[in-house]
């Protein structure tokens, strides 16, 4: 029996194909109140007075909230908490909750809405970083001086010696837009005040509800064992709910404070203005490089627009940083990156979390440079190739690299040597690599616990009933934690049952980012199930007059190896290991050792630290309409090393879904402000690939067997997007000639440089 | 006050009389006069295709459609699918071929592809595409989706 290494269908995915998973705004619809929110409607202003009396006098009103209510910042980061549910003193962006409402119904709760009176007083507001960190602008935050989230810098190596040894140096600005995570299903929050018990239980649309317990019982004061955090089906994350949202903890007020139960759902509008997703970034980036291609030194620089509240700022602005490694050997790099306040929604943890923008930067420099010198894109990432597993110069850990496989896939597949350079005019191919790490080794609420915890029990039916605090997001991690737990019990995954992220009953878990679920999760999973094995074993043992050593587990049968002895019965020997314990709970945890943790060479240096990094190759066939300069994706082949694919039908999708939504990111979608009105908040404006501009996506699967993964696994729902934007400048320089670094690469952007180019050169002939 | 007027109409093949809101939306109507809240809603109105469902075959948005459009017809939901609680052909390939990720655009795609496979039992590529246009996923990349529907019209073709 063995279920690791199958293509395995996800153990939910009946019940949503079926239309029965619940997600929240599902649950207790018709009988609960109607939450709304009260949003500003301008960027930046002191907040002077809320009056709520004649919206608390509508009939069908059963609570009105302000800033009043809650004077307790939050943030996911503990060190940078400083947003409150609802403002106080002050907006610093369109669309900031100020007040909300709980009624009998969504048209009471509109009309009281409509009946708040707002007195403000407003300030000068930006939407661009360079203006929010001009000399004498006005400050957000009066602990960030000069709208200065974070500054983060380093140095390792010798960069002035590596330039001056490069035969070739060369230094561009890249510009990035903000993007948004658009996950399908709409925020919504369902809490429940229990005014008898004066307990809370939430319904939410999470990633980690582990956090939302925590800020709940922040805000609320509330002791944490009185509060009850569920986690039903979730529409998407993609990192914009990594972090608790404000809406979560409204919703937690507006249950306590009208002592009853209240759905608050989002429109797709508020959807976007909670946003939480990836910044817009300049990026300048310089590269030297030997004759052979090799990397000398590398400089960069990043600006990133962060929005009105610190969120995940600090750690964003330090993965750009020490992501620059690990994927290549760079003898030399220095750093310097800056997160800027501004009026605009805030930022946060969007999948490839800090690495994308700096990384479209640093491989499209690196190709334009190879075509400089006339070198074949694949040989100058193989001149660059890590040599050698281990700590890279800002102590990350790399413990199976299986980029050259990717390369050499990817070269093969795509037909490389005959297409590059020799397609059809309009017509062209290009290529980049990129990474992921497996788990941020050590996790930002630090408490010294393991990093992951699983239960699994074991009663009287035979059932193994598997408890995980991992938030199923349609990732498929109750389906990896399933597979997990049979393979080592060696049984059907029918034998099994998750029950997961529910606080009542399962474990505390970290919560679903950074892509750390499989890899510690997985392993926190394998450490139970072996646990459990060993009871059963030891069972058997007694049963069979052997020594536990001398027991072979072969799930539905367990007898003496070797012998000729057909053994015991599964159900017979749980009911031998329950007469003795009675019914049997174990407990799995995994832990990242310190080696991994990261060093302290610079400020901020463990941001980055991971046990295992993923790693992958893409290549990108493109056509460049002569006309219209629109872009086709034609084919995108992947080669992605995720270790070892536990599902090799889910590693495909994961593959596929991060390669779109890096095209997404590359092609068309951008949020946009005009004086802080976001023109962009709806699916016709942010413009989402469809079916029918989405390309066949190859994926080749690379298995590096990591020595610490579960099974030998790593992460595969990230690392392979990045490679993504680069790889479409590289194919439109192939097709056309020029080679954007400004992201999206939509069609006026390419028809203004295509003309550019042409007027640039028409003049030369004419000289 | 909003008019109410009796609407009679068949969802999920059983007849129907309900007191509805002249400007009661279908979706609204599924979800809460019904109960089917297989249904979905994804943008402000019209945009991500999430709440598709048919009516007499065709694929229709709920989320602005009225209710009371639908007097006399036929409106299916993903609810209806499911024969004897076992997967229709295109649940049973959007489950194996994993169309379906985080499973929120999946009951508005597999009517869309349901839709498709009444009117056109064996398409192409760029039918399927053409067919799915409306429906936005953001999960799959869409490679698997297209799976699925050929895996369907493979098993009843």
């Amino acid at each position: 029996m063995t279920t690791i290494g199958e293509r395995t269908p996800l153990i939910d995915g009946p019940d949503k194909v079926a239309g029965k998973a619940a997600y929240t705004a599902d649950l207790a619809l018709g009988d609960s109140l109607a939450g709304r929110i009260l949003r500003s409607a301008v960027s930046h202003a002191e907040l002077i007075s809320v009056d709520t009396t004649a919206a608390l006098a509508l009939p069908g009103v059963r609570a009105v909230i302000t800033g009043a209510d809650c004077d307790v910042p939050f943030g996911v980061l503990p060190i940078a908490q400083n947003e409150f549910p609802l403002a106080r003193d002050r907006v610093r962006y369109r669309g900031e909750p100020i007040a909300a409402v709980a009624a009998v119904d969504e048209r009471t709760a509109a009309e009281a809405l409509a009946l708040i009176k707002v007195e403000l007083r407003e300030l000068p507001a930006y939407d661009d970083a360079d203006a929010a960190r001009a000399p004498g602008a006005t400050v957000l935050h009066a602990e960030r001086p000069g709208n200065i989230e974070r500054e983060a810098s380093f140095e390792l190596g010798d960069t002035a010696a590596g330039f001056a040894a490069a035969v070739l140096v060369r230094e561009e600005t890249f510009e990035n837009a903000e993007v948004n995570q658009v996950h399908m299903e709409p925020n919504a929050t369902l809490a429940a005040w229990d005014a008898e018990r004066e307990r809370l239980t939430v319904h939410t649309c999470t990633q980690v509800p582990f956090y939302v317990h925590l800020m709940i019982g922040r805000c609320l004061g509330l002791d944490e064992a009185n509060i009850r955090v569920v986690k039903p089906h979730v529409g998407g994350g993609f990192g914009a709910r990594t972090e608790t949202f404000g809406f979560e903890i409204i919703a937690a007020l507006l249950a306590r404070a009208s002592e009853g139960r209240v759905r608050l759902v989002l429109s797709r509008e508020e959807t976007f203005l909670c946003h939480r997703g990836r910044p817009q970034t300049t990026t300048r980036m310089k590269i030297g490089l030997r004759a052979d291609g090799r990397i000398t030194a590398v400089e960069c620089d990043t600006v990133q627009r962060g929005g009105a509240y610190s969120g995940y700022g600090i750690v964003s602005i330090l993965y750009a940083g020490s992501l620059l490694y690990a994927l290549y050997d760079m003898p030399a790099a220095k750093y310097h990156g800056l997160r800027v306040l501004t009026n605009t929604p805030p930022c946060g943890a969007m999948r490839g979390h800090g690495t994308v923008n700096v990384r479209f930067a640093f491989e499209t420099l690196l190709d334009a440079m190879a075509e400089d010198m006339g070198l074949d894109p694949f040989a100058v990432r193989r001149a660059n190739l890590l040599r050698k597993l281990g700590l890279t110069d800002n102590d990350l850990l790399v413990a199976s690299y299986g980029l050259p496989q990717c390369l050499d896939w990817v070269e093969r597949a795509s037909g490389w040597r005959h297409k590059h350079g020799k397609l059809a005019p309009g017509r062209g191919i290009g290529m980049a690599c990129s990474h992921y790490v497996s788990g941020a080794a050590k996790p930002v609420h630090w408490t010294g616990e393991p990093h992951a915890t699983v239960h699994v029990k074991l009663d009287w039916d035979g059932a193994v009933t598997v408890l995980t605090g991992a938030a199923e997001i349609g990732q498929g991690s109750s389906t990896m934690v399933a597979q997990c737990v049979a393979e080592v019990l060696a049984l059907d995954m029918s034998r099994l049952r998750i029950v997961a992220a529910d606080s009542a009953v399962t474990p505390k878990d970290n919560g679903s980012y950074s892509s750390r679920v499989t890899f510690m999760v997985g392993n926190a999973a394998i450490d139970a199930a072996k646990n459990l094995r060993q009871i059963l074993v030891e069972a058997a043992a007694k049963q069979l007059e052997a020594a536990p050593e001398e027991i072979e587990c072969l799930g539905e049968t367990y007898r003496v190896a070797g012998s000729q002895d057909p053994g015991l019965a599964y159900r017979e020997i749980v009911q031998a290991a329950l007469a003795e314990h009675g019914t049997i709970t174990v407990t799995g945890n995994f832990s990242t050792p310190k080696e991994a943790q990261g060093g302290k060479k610079y400020r901020g240096a463990a941001i980055g630290s991971t046990m295992g990094f993923s790693y992958a190759a893409q290549a990108v066939e493109v056509s460049v309409d002569p006309v219209t300069a629109q872009v086709t994706v034609e084919k995108v082949w992947v080669a992605h090393d995720c270790g070892r694919a536990l599902n090799p039908l889910a590693v495909e999708g994961q593959v596929q879904g991060s390669v779109w939504m890096g095209m997404g990111q590359a092609l068309s979608e951008e949020n946009q402000y005009i004086q802080g009105l976001p023109v962009h908040a709806n699916l016709i404006d942010y413009r989402v690939p469809t079916i029918v501009e989405s390309p066949d996506i190859e994926v080749e699967i690379v298995e590096s067997i990591d020595p610490n993964g579960p099974f030998g696994a790593k992460e595969a729902g990230e690392g392979s997007l990045s490679g993504f934007l680069p790889a479409l400048a590289s194919a439109i320089d192939d097709a056309v000639g020029y080679r954007p670094t400004e992201c999206p690469m939509t069609p006026d952007r390419i028809f203004t440089a295509l003309a550019k180019q042409a007027r640039n050169a028409s003049a030369e002939a004419a000289e | 006050m909003t008019m109410k007027s009796i609407l009679a109409l068949t969802v999920n093949g059983r007849g129907r009389e309900d007191a509805v809101a002249d400007n009661m939306l279908l979706y609204d109507y599924l979800r809460e006069t019904v109960g089917a809240t297989g249904t979905k809603m994804g943008c402000d109105g019209g945009e991500c295709g999430a709440c598709t469902v048919l009516v007499d075959d065709s694929p229709r948005f709920s989320c602005i459609t009225l209710a009371r459009d639908c007097a006399g017809r036929r409106v299916d939901t993903i609810e209806s699918l499911a024969q004897d609680g076992r997967l229709s052909p295109i649940q049973r390939g959007f489950h194996e071929a994993l169309g379906a990720q985080c499973g929120y655009c999946t009951p508005g795609m597999i009517m869309a592809s349901e839709g498709l496979l009444r009117r056109n039992a064996d398409p192409s590529d760029d039918e399927i595409r053409a067919a799915l246009a409306s429906n936005i996923c953001r999960c799959t990349g869409y490679v698997k989706i297209i799976e699925a529907v050929r895996r369907a019209a493979a098993e009843t073709v």
